[in-house]
């Protein structure tokens, strides 16, 4: 055959092909900046249209659920901070809350309003990370400056807290280590106070904008019925029409007491999600609101306990510990052996900034958990790029990564 | 000789048992204290046998047979309103009783009610996929396999998913230990030098308590470098130290003047 000079023809000897379909497979990650970690999928493309995606996970492997297997209780609460490490302290807490479940803990009433508002902070801390880096890969360099501008105030507030940034370790077994320092809610209003006009400046760079509107609007858009049958959960499950927060329905924690709505959308589709994020940050500054509200309480009618007062299960305070005998022996058993949590099962279900994260526990009475499964919402909002992306344009599976919020701490654990 | 350990169960054991300790239970309750579980459990046992059921932390525990898996999920899904599979996977019994127990988490969002199905298979014994039912169970069920080797029937992609393609061995079996077995030491070094380098290289060091005796000799040293195969203890080398500084050095602030600078101690600001 005569060759065409600027229309090669590709020849190959002894090879025939089945399909001439001209379909390319694309490598997308797992080192690409947009994958928001270690993300490869195999994108099978007829030009710019993706016909089959093939999410590949498990560079971030770490085997926490072995790991927690060979540790006791409290010494693997620092490893749940490396599941979402952008709101570390949910993940904390949601191991706690399951062990508290468990052994059958009642967590004093300063202690837990103290955890609403470190859960909430951390809330906040996740969304605007959320905002920043999705703004940035849709290209608004300018949102992910603002994002992390306050981002960075909130974290300098759990760091006068706890020490850390990122991998907060915040809460305890039966309680919360520390009350919050003198400056926390002085701190914690000024930057309250400024939110509502910072979501306005995000909003008022991006609601109109004709780029963000269109990779944002009827891109990605997912069903209820697929959303329920993936599995997703969170804003990911709000945004494609069910108003369920785990918050709300199940209350833990005081979540009864406090006044929030759930926003939630029809749309399915990526601004569908913007918009639930954006309307739960407002959410979540009502609550921490209240929760300043009832730490003043709880300092007033002189509430100080921290952790809950459990013997075999938790050591007593500092003071008692240095000044009784008692205490000091069953600290020491604590730290060396651990503690010994009942025969049973329990699959607790608390609602991170992610969606539901889910802790469940097998224990067979010893110091290690018998099998630990951790139920990270983020591995579903991978799984369902395999049904979401086919249809699509390379573009779009940028924005729709970026709206899913998956973090790769939690989904390869 | 070595004492005999039991490799049933390599994972970490508690270094004190007390032989007179009782573990207490976690109180289980009857289904009927709770009149939306028990018709649950009611419409359950019309149709599928039922070897257990009680309620415990909040949620009811349903005994299934395996063989009733699929028709057990689609009743719920289907009629009762249980629309999603928020988690499935195994535990290891194998030491025990050579069973493997497998269990679904199932949430009724008009309902508000959580269900654990629950049963229990033979080693070497595969589960039905009810993958067509929830989606959400392709990936739990690959993550199942990966983790434990049990394989589901039907499952339209049953591959490894979190660890490598041509790993060998299930990583959360209690037989497999924490660090890893003979193959994962050297799995990596296969992958990147080859198998012939492996005699210069040497298994995977995977103790994460290993603590080499020169690190905090190295660590001291640090700035204070000599060029390899040079003695650092000795005399006439102690000028000879290594420098990483380009010719002439870089550009540096020779004279601070502390009074014009600003000093920031407020990170808030």
């Amino acid at each position: 055959m005569a060759q065409v000079k600027n229309r090669l023809t590709p020849f190959f000897e002894n090879i025939t092909f089945d399909r001439e379909d001209n379909e390319l497979i694309l490598n997308f990650g797992p080192q690409h900046p947009s994958a928001h970690g270690q993300l490869r999928l195999m994108l099978h493309l007829q030009q710019e249209q993706i016909v089959k995606a093939h999410p590949d996970v498990g560079y971030l492997h770490r085997g926490m659920e072995k790991m927690a297997e060979n540790m006791i209780y409290n010494e693997f609460m620092p490893t749940t901070d490396r599941m979402d490490y952008i709101a570390s302290s949910s993940n904390n807490y949601g191991f706690a809350l399951a062990v508290e479940k468990l052994v059958g803990l009642e967590v004093p009433r300063r202690a837990k309003v103290i955890r609403m508002m470190i859960l909430e902070i951390n809330r906040l801390m996740s969304h605007l990370f959320w905002l920043a880096t999705t703004a940035l890969d849709i290209g608004a360099m300018t949102v992910f400056l603002f994002a992390f501008r306050e981002r960075e105030y909130l974290m300098d507030i759990m760091e006068g807290y706890c020490g850390a940034r990122l991998t907060h370790a915040a809460i305890r077994i039966g309680g919360v280590p520390l009350d919050i320092q003198d400056s926390f809610i002085a701190q914690l209003k000024t930057f309250l106070d400024k939110l509502p006009q910072n979501i306005k400046d995000y909003e008022d760079l991006l609601d109109e904008n004709r780029i963000w509107l269109m990779r944002m609007e009827e891109v990605g858009e997912i069903p209820t019925d697929m959303a329920l049958s993936w599995g997703c959960t969170g804003p990911m499950l709000r945004a494609s029409g069910v108003a369920w927060d785990i918050r709300k329905e199940e209350p833990y924690e005081l979540y009864d007491e406090v006044e929030f709505n759930v926003p939630y959308s029809d749309k399915g589709d990526n601004f569908a999600r913007y918009r639930v994020y954006m309307e739960e940050m407002r959410e979540t500054a009502k609550i921490l609101y209240q929760t300043i509200d009832m730490y003043d309480e709880c300092v007033k009618n002189n509430q100080t306990e921290l952790m809950a007062h459990a013997p075999q299960y938790v050591s007593a305070p500092k003071l008692d510990i240095m000044t009784q005998n008692y205490s000091l022996m069953q600290h020491f058993v604590l730290v060396t052996q651990g503690m010994r949590p009942p025969v049973g099962e329990v699959y607790v279900a608390t609602e991170s900034p992610k969606g539901e994260l889910g802790f469940f526990i097998n224990s067979q009475g010893g110091a290690y958990p018998y099998r630990l499964k951790l139920r990270a919402p983020s591995f579903w909002h991978t799984g369902i790029l395999t049904d979401l992306l086919p249809g699509h344009y390379i573009p779009d599976v940028v924005s729709i990564i970026g709206t899913t919020n998956i973090v790769f701490g939690e989904v390869d654990r | 000789m070595r004492a005999y350990k039991p490799k049933g169960n390599v994972q970490a054991k508690p270094y004190y048992t007390d032989r007179y300790w009782q573990a207490p239970q976690v109180a289980k309750y009857d289904v009927e204290s709770d009149e939306v579980f028990s018709a649950d459990l009611e419409a359950i046992k019309a149709k599928f046998e039922v070897t257990e059921a009680f309620i415990q932390v909040e949620q009811m525990t349903v005994w299934i047979n395996p063989s009733d898996i699929y028709g057990v999920l689609e009743l719920m899904r289907d009629e009762l309103e249980y629309t999603q599979l928020s988690e499935m996977s195994a535990i290891d019994f194998l030491e025990q009783r050579d069973e493997f127990e497998i269990f679904y988490q199932m949430l009724s969002m008009n309902k508000r009610k959580r269900i654990r199905v629950k049963m229990s298979i033979k080693n070497g014994q595969a589960v039905d996929s009810v993958s067509n039912l929830f989606r959400s169970a392709d990936w739990s069920e690959r993550e199942m396999f990966d983790m434990f080797g049990i394989e589901a029937n039907n499952h339209p992609f049953m591959k490894r998913i979190l660890m490598p393609y041509d790993w060998q061995g299930y990583p959360l079996l209690k037989t497999y230990p924490l660090e890893g077995d003979e193959f994962a030491a050297w799995y990596e070094v296969d992958k990147i030098y080859g198998k012939e380098a492996r005699d210069i290289i040497g298994p995977e060091i995977r103790d994460t308590a290993r603590i080499d005796r020169y690190d905090s000799e190295r660590f001291a040293r640090l700035g204070h470098e000599v060029p390899k195969g040079m003695d650092p203890d000795k005399e006439e080398n102690k000028d000879k130290t290594q420098s990483y500084q380009e010719d002439g050095g870089v550009f540096l602030v020779k004279k601070l003047d502390k009074d014009s600078s600003v000093v920031i101690d407020d990170p808030q600001r």
